[in-house]
């Protein structure tokens, strides 16, 4: 283990997707000191660059339109739980975010016209989702954004830093501990203001559509810290996922702008139409909601007409080589490679782990209770309810970054001296640069049953007995992992990661499979077979906090209406 | 040959320091379409946690990060097919070795410490 290194800082920004990236530039424009982390590369993990579809925002740059029609959908889809201030602030500041995008030279699809070209997607009341051809939205942001980082001056950038936990002193976020994994070496970090950027949970599922960056860090490190979470039992799945044949090369929520241009059929393992049978028929547009499609493919193949890998089948058979061609381009080029002709074949679809709804509970100013500790884009929780509308991701993290960074600004303009003390730290760096556990369990093989248990028992579809199940499965990975670091803590030892992310992982599948466990009805994404249908008195959102070394439960009212929203 | 019984060989470089490395050889389950990666992720769930490896998106060529030499030839671990004989898997050459198949492969500016 090498000296432990210490580095400071105004603002510390944890996580270089879309939301860390904007949250970095804004408060460097705001002046302060920016130190952007991230456990990878800089730019290159997280969701937003994985995003190959649409951006949700009220340009109304071909129909017309108002943030408020957007606002409108948003709660629509979130099932009476939104906060009402995030879902606004998303939807109000939506258009700005995007045209400083465009001016920054994404290049948004036009029209002929020049105008910018918007397209339906299920939930908007009107055509309202932005993309970037072919299938390249989130890459174009993503590399929009690493060059205003390279461009802006005061941010300095940090790869491979892997924080590990918070510094808290004086009930306030101080700073962060970190492993830096390419040297092995321990490090603290002192920054007057932390932003939590890193995304959502999907890595806790067995077949998910991001990047293996996304195991729910944040909302531990934030949980541990003592901000609160909230409306964590809310996960959502992408019902299309590519199942079959194996793709390469593609991320497999590819099949999105597929339906967005070009509709395609949803057909069962008989071959058969079979959404309308779940009340919703599609006449072979795209109009069907994320939650009742991953319901009709999962209840289809419990019932045995599922396709031959457990999913069903989307066919574009219908369409000719020319039109496949004018609408993804080089895509179909990308597709003949692993040998899939869709003039000739179906591919196999099934739901996959794609969005976390809930997070760290923050206000409008991305302020979470903790002086000293904000949060930007899906680490958010609370702006999209029991059900994300799609196209508001990619939205929400470039409004909530945005909005971070400059609140970040504020509080470092307000602070005359740097807040951290060693002592904040020390636990933490204990932990990181402890002697490690030699033999033990096989870290990667834990990751991979932990994610197992989640499909299979913290899925879409829910029951108490399944639940409970998973908690007790839960806590025995919990019991396997101990209190000590695996490894050695040499350089990129992948023991000590597996169980640093670990340490993660379970505390928020616990926390998930808690809060899914006490919700005893069905709404939006968190459907629970043995409570079917919504009930009133469960408009309220569970807010999760660490008390004690235990997860503590409770239920509040959502901030909703006119007062929420001003 | 049953299709359970179909094995790729990857012969992968194992090390920390580059001029003293050796070559440990994994039998891998193999199923026709898989990706090297995949080939790596198995070997470190079923037979060696150590195996150091970076990779983010897994499937899709988006995070850039799983560039490796494979047989000879720079390229993405997660768009090279496994193929059912043995594969030669070391760390790039041309870039500094952290260990095993990882490289220091971000600009210096955007490395812990540099800027």
């Amino acid at each position: 283990m090498t000296n432990p290194m210490h580095v400071e800082t105004d603002v510390l920004v944890i996580g270089s997707g879309g939301a860390g990236m904007y949250a970095a530039i804004e408060a460097a424009r705001g002046g302060a000191q920016v130190l952007l982390a991230d456990r990878s590369l800089i730019g290159r993990g997280g969701a937003t660059v994985m995003a190959q579809m649409t951006v949700a925002v009220a340009l109304g740059s071909e129909t017309p339109d108002h943030w408020t029609h957007h606002l409108h959908d948003t709660l629509e889809a979130g099932r009476g739980l939104c906060d009402e201030s995030l879902s606004r602030l998303l939807c109000e500041e939506g258009p700005d975010c995007i045209r400083q995008m465009d001016a920054w030279g994404v290049g948004w699809a036009r029209r002929d016209d020049g105008r910018i070209a918007a397209t339906a997607a299920p939930g908007h009341d009107r055509p309202r989702c932005v993309y970037v051809d072919f299938l390249n939205t989130g890459p174009a942001v993503s590399k929009t954004l690493r060059t205003v980082v390279n461009k802006t001056p005061g941010i300095r950038k940090a790869g491979d830093l892997f924080i590990t936990d918070l510094a808290c002193h004086d009930g306030e976020v101080v700073g962060a501990t970190a492993l830096h994994l390419t040297s092995g070496a321990p490090v603290t970090v002192a920054a007057k203001a932390t932003i939590v950027a890193t995304g959502g949970l999907t890595r806790l599922y067995r077949r998910n559509s991001a990047s293996a960056n996304m195991g729910g860090d944040g909302y531990a490190l934030a949980l541990r810290a003592g901000a609160p979470l909230i409306d964590m039992e809310f996960v959502q799945f992408f019902p299309i996922g590519h199942l079959a044949p194996r793709l390469i090369g593609m991320d497999p929520i590819m099949w999105d702008p597929f339906r967005y241009k070009l509709g395609g059929r949803l057909l069962n393992g008989l071959g058969q139409e079979f959404t309308s049978r779940y009340g919703s028929n599609e006449d072979g547009a795209y109009v069907l909601t994320r939650d009742r499609a991953t319901y009709a493919i999962v209840k289809e193949v419990e019932a045995g007409r599922g396709s031959p890998h457990g999913g069903a089948y989307l066919s574009f058979a219908h369409l000719s080589e020319a039109e496949l061609r004018a609408a993804f381009g080089p895509v179909i080029d990308r597709l003949a490679k692993n040998s899939i002709d869709l003039t000739r074949m179906p591919v196999e679809v099934a739901p996959i782990a794609h969005y976390h709804m809930g997070g760290v509970a923050a206000d409008a100013r991305m302020e979470t209770e903790i002086p000293g500790l904000l949060v930007a884009g899906e680490a958010v929780g609370g702006a999209n309810g029991a059900n994300r509308l799609s196209g508001n991701a990619v939205t929400e993290a470039l409004v909530f970054g945005r909005r971070a960074g400059r609140s970040a600004a504020e509080r470092v303009a307000r602070m005359k001296a740097q807040p951290f003390r060693q002592q904040a730290a020390r636990a933490a760096l204990d932990l990181v640069a402890a002697d490690g556990v030699a033999d033990g369990p096989n870290s990667a093989d834990m990751i991979v049953r932990l994610q197992a248990i989640m499909a299979d028992d913290v899925g879409p579809f829910r029951t108490a007995d399944k639940l409970a199940r998973a908690i007790a499965a839960i806590d025995g990975l919990a019991r396997d992992l101990g209190e000590r670091p695996f490894g050695d803590g040499s350089r990129f030892d992948m023991r000590r990661i597996d169980w640093f992310d670990l340490r993660n992982m379970l505390l928020v599948a616990r926390v998930v499979a808690q809060a899914a466990l006490r919700r005893t009805e069905s709404r939006g994404a968190h459907q629970r077979e043995d409570f079917p249908g919504m009930l009133p008195e469960w408009r309220v959102n569970q807010m999760v906090r660490w008390r004690d070394g235990r997860i503590d439960l409770n239920s509040a009212p959502p901030a909703q209406g006119l007062a929420a929203a001003q | 040959m049953t299709e359970s019984a179909r094995l790729a060989r990857l012969k992968v470089w194992r090390g920390l320091d580059a001029q003293a490395g050796h070559f440990e050889t994994f039998a891998v389950p193999f199923e026709p379409g898989q990706s090297v990666l995949d080939g790596l992720r198995w070997i470190r769930a079923n037979r060696d946690p150590t195996l150091a490896i970076r990779f983010s998106c897994i499937n899709a060529n988006a995070c850039k990060e799983c560039m490796m030499e494979i047989d000879g030839a720079t390229l993405y671990a997660c768009t090279e097919r496994l193929e059912e004989r043995e594969m030669t898997v070391m760390p790039l050459s041309n870039k500094p070795l952290v260990r095993d198949l990882v490289t220091e492969i971000a600009p210096p500016a955007e490395r812990f410490g540099k800027a």
